[in-house]
């Protein structure tokens, strides 16, 4: 039927007037521009720091001269302060429940004993990782100071138990949260955050602005229709997608090391759905909305479970079903997945093509929700 | 099938939740009118124009506007339309150029250079092109929303209040316009509050708390409102308005430079109760009443019957 067609020509009309008038709006592009360079910046570098003096405890059931210089050195440690030496087992749960160690260095009763033999006794170090960053470089961390502390004790006759594979065995027990992210984890996901953040609430203002500023009433007036309005809104804000994205990868490769062990190519392709279902999700909050505040309020409502059931946040398996159900949802969760596994498992189409159809049908679903919602009267 | 009707409707009613903003209005503008449509603010006029191109769905009532069905082909009547709104809606942050352009494109003009050219010719703003509409003075962003309605050639204007804030000559310059343009068939339905307007108009329509009261001809509307009107000059017309007011009969006093209008209906009561003063020292002649003194009497009885 007619009223159903949709004009290329009307549809550019709008393509060039969106276009138009994003150049002039300096401010918001440029906070287009700045919001991930931000973000970058702060999630980025705070990770990427090396945390220092972190409060751990000791648990000995040895003795010896071994024991004793590790404790010491344990002291002398940039990445471990050394704040209590527990008495007992009760009393070592007690202090990491608490959150009064960070760690707890466990030295086993025949520990010098089974080093001296060449045995390679195991030290067991039980960390708090509920605060990821903070302990991801504790087991480097100790193994530097042993094998320091080891090859200043460990001379003479004894000086063959150095030899690799070390004379002593480190073993690392995370509790509260089994994943580590590093940065290479949070980079990237980085780039499903901030495109999330910026498309939604940029597309979200698109209507409710022309409604605002009294302008709804002509463009209803002329003969374009919703679909040629809502697409043509969208084209713009693509590009700026891109840009965010070109940004962030540019920042995750010389800034962060990132690796990129997949195509790049197929990520910027992939991108493409993951910017459409965002950009689809704001405009159809824009058809929704009464006024610009109500888009934003709506925009934020969105952002909170992409930003702490996407796997982001917390790591996914970690969740509850149900949180892991409306995760499930989320085109930043598939997008996650895809953009790790192709940076850093170097995942090809195939291995990423179930992550994409989710969101592709969640942008053709919200796209058709608006585009219904879209109202074509003043009432 | 009436082909000379371009505006053809009948029975259309509009409520804002639960009130009634345009109560059952019908109106016929033939190919080539020029229609003033008046009111005081707040009495439908904006509403109604919304509803003949679609912009509000009337609760109730039907017709045609350039022979589609208002209900159910906005789509085609949109195509053929110019509406300029009341409050200025272009896009402020775009410049005039662009803002023609705009509405070139989204009509799918085949010429769109020329016909931007034309319409920033039109206006006298080819040096000023480049200008944004937000910051053109008011009245010239009244002319530059006239100049972008009327680019895709429409075969109807609906024009709401277009010379709101534009100054005699532009305004002069615009209704010779009109005029030419309705010579040539053009259709025109315009709601105004200047008289000098109204009475530049073909026909008229008046319409208070959404109620259609008067319509017909300039003269038709006056002479159908049975108003009498006399005009008083001489010494301390103000203490004499005084007087006057709230005499039985006597609906207005008006003041109009160095004379008084003194206006009413009833004209045998009217004139019993000036009488008195008619002996004195004041000079005083019945005159034909102005499209004025007709409407603010249709809204004081109108107020009556509705407000
Ligand atoms: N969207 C709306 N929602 C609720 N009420 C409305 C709406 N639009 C208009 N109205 C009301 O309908 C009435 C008629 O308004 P309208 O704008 O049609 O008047 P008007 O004749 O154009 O007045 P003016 O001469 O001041 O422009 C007013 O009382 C107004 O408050
Ligand atoms: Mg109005």
């Amino acid at each position: 039927m007619l009223r159903h067609t949709f004009n290329f020509r009307r549809f550019w009309a709008i393509v060039v007037k969106e276009f138009i008038q994003m150049r002039r709006d300096r401010l918001t592009f440029g906070m287009m521009v700045g919001i991930p360079l931000l973000q970058l910046i702060l999630f980025g570098f705070a990770i990427n720091m090396n945390p220092k003096h972190l409060p751990t405890a000791v648990l000995s059931a040895d003795n010896s001269v071994f024991a004793r210089t590790l404790l010491w050195s344990l002291r002398n440690s940039d990445y471990f302060a050394l704040v209590r030496v527990a008495e007992s087992e009760t009393e070592v749960r007690s202090l990491l429940k608490q959150g009064d160690v960070q760690f707890v260095l466990h030295v086993p009763e025949d520990f010098s004993r089974k080093l001296l033999r060449g045995e390679r006794p195991s030290l067991l170090l039980e960390a708090d990782a509920s605060d990821p960053a903070a302990t991801s470089y504790a087991l480097s961390a100790l193994d530097a100071l042993v094998v320091n502390v080891f090859n200043r004790d460990l001379k003479g006759p004894l000086r063959r138990l150095r030899a690799t594979p070390g004379p002593v065995e480190l073993r690392i027990h995370r509790h509260y949260n089994p994943d580590i992210i590093t940065q290479y984890n949070v980079v990237p996901g980085l780039l499903g955050v901030v495109l999330t953040m910026t498309m939604v609430i940029i597309t979200a203002l698109a209507i409710t602005r022309e409604r605002e500023r009294g302008t709804m009433e002509n463009l209803l007036s002329t003969p374009v229709r919703p679909g040629e309005v809502m697409i043509g809104k969208l084209i713009p804000y693509i590009m700026v997608g891109y840009v965010q994205v070109s940004l962030i990868l540019l920042a995750a490769k010389f800034l962060f090391d990132v690796p990129m062990v997949g195509s790049v190519l197929l990520l910027y392709g992939v991108v493409l759905a993951f910017i459409g279902a965002n950009l689809a999700m704001g405009i159809t909050f824009s058809t929704l909305a009464r006024n610009q505040l109500q888009a934003v309020q709506m925009a934020f409502f969105y952002f909170l479970p992409n930003i702490l059931l996407s796997g982001f946040m917390f790591p996914f398996r970690g969740m509850p079903t149900w949180a892991q159900a409306i995760g499930e949802v989320l085109p930043l969760t598939h997008f996650l997945r895809i953009v790790r596994g192709i940076l850093l498992k170097g995942n090809g189409p195939r291995d990423i093509a179930p992550e994409l159809w989710p969101i592709a049908l969640f942008m053709v679903i919200a796209l058709s929700i608006g585009i219904k919602r879209y109202r074509q009267t003043l009432d | 099938m009436n082909g000379d009707l371009v505006i053809d409707v009948r029975g259309i009613t509009k409520r804002f939740s639960g009130r009634t903003v345009v109560n059952d209005i019908a109106m016929q503008v033939r190919r080539g009118e020029i229609y003033g449509f008046l009111g005081p603010n707040g009495s439908g006029k904006t509403t109604f124009l919304r509803m003949l191109c679609g912009l509000l769905r009337p609760d109730g009532g039907s017709g045609t506007c350039l022979g589609f069905d208002i209900l159910t082909q906005s789509a085609e009547i949109k195509k053929h339309v110019g509406y300029m709104t009341q409050r200025f809606s272009f896009y402020e942050d775009l410049s005039l150029e662009e803002n023609l352009d705009f509405v070139a494109r989204v009509y799918g003009l085949p010429n769109r250079r020329a016909v931007v050219e034309k319409g920033l010719e039109s206006l006298g703003m080819t040096a000023r092109r480049k200008q944004l509409a937000g910051q053109l003075s008011g009245g010239w962003k009244q002319r530059l929303a006239l100049a972008a309605c009327m680019i895709h050639e429409p075969e109807l204007l609906l024009l709401d209040e277009p010379t709101a804030g534009v100054d005699p000559k532009a305004r002069r310059d615009f209704w010779e316009e009109i005029h030419r343009l309705a010579a040539r068939g053009l259709t025109v339905l315009i709601t105004t509050h200047y008289m000098d307007e109204a009475e530049r108009c073909h026909s008229l329509a008046y319409i208070a708390y959404g109620n259609l009261l008067a319509r017909g001809t300039v003269d038709e509307v006056i002479g159908s409102a049975g108003l009498t009107t006399w005009e008083v000059s001489g010494p301390g017309l103000p203490e004499l308005a005084e007087k006057l007011r709230g005499l039985p009969g006597v609906e207005q006093v008006v003041a109009f430079g160095t004379t008084l209008h003194v206006s009413g209906r009833d004209a045998a009561q009217l004139k019993a109760s000036l009488s008195p003063w008619m002996a004195g020292e004041h000079r005083w002649q019945q005159v034909e009443s102005g499209l004025e003194h007709v409407f603010i009497s249709l809204m004081e009885t109108a107020k009556d019957n509705y407000g």
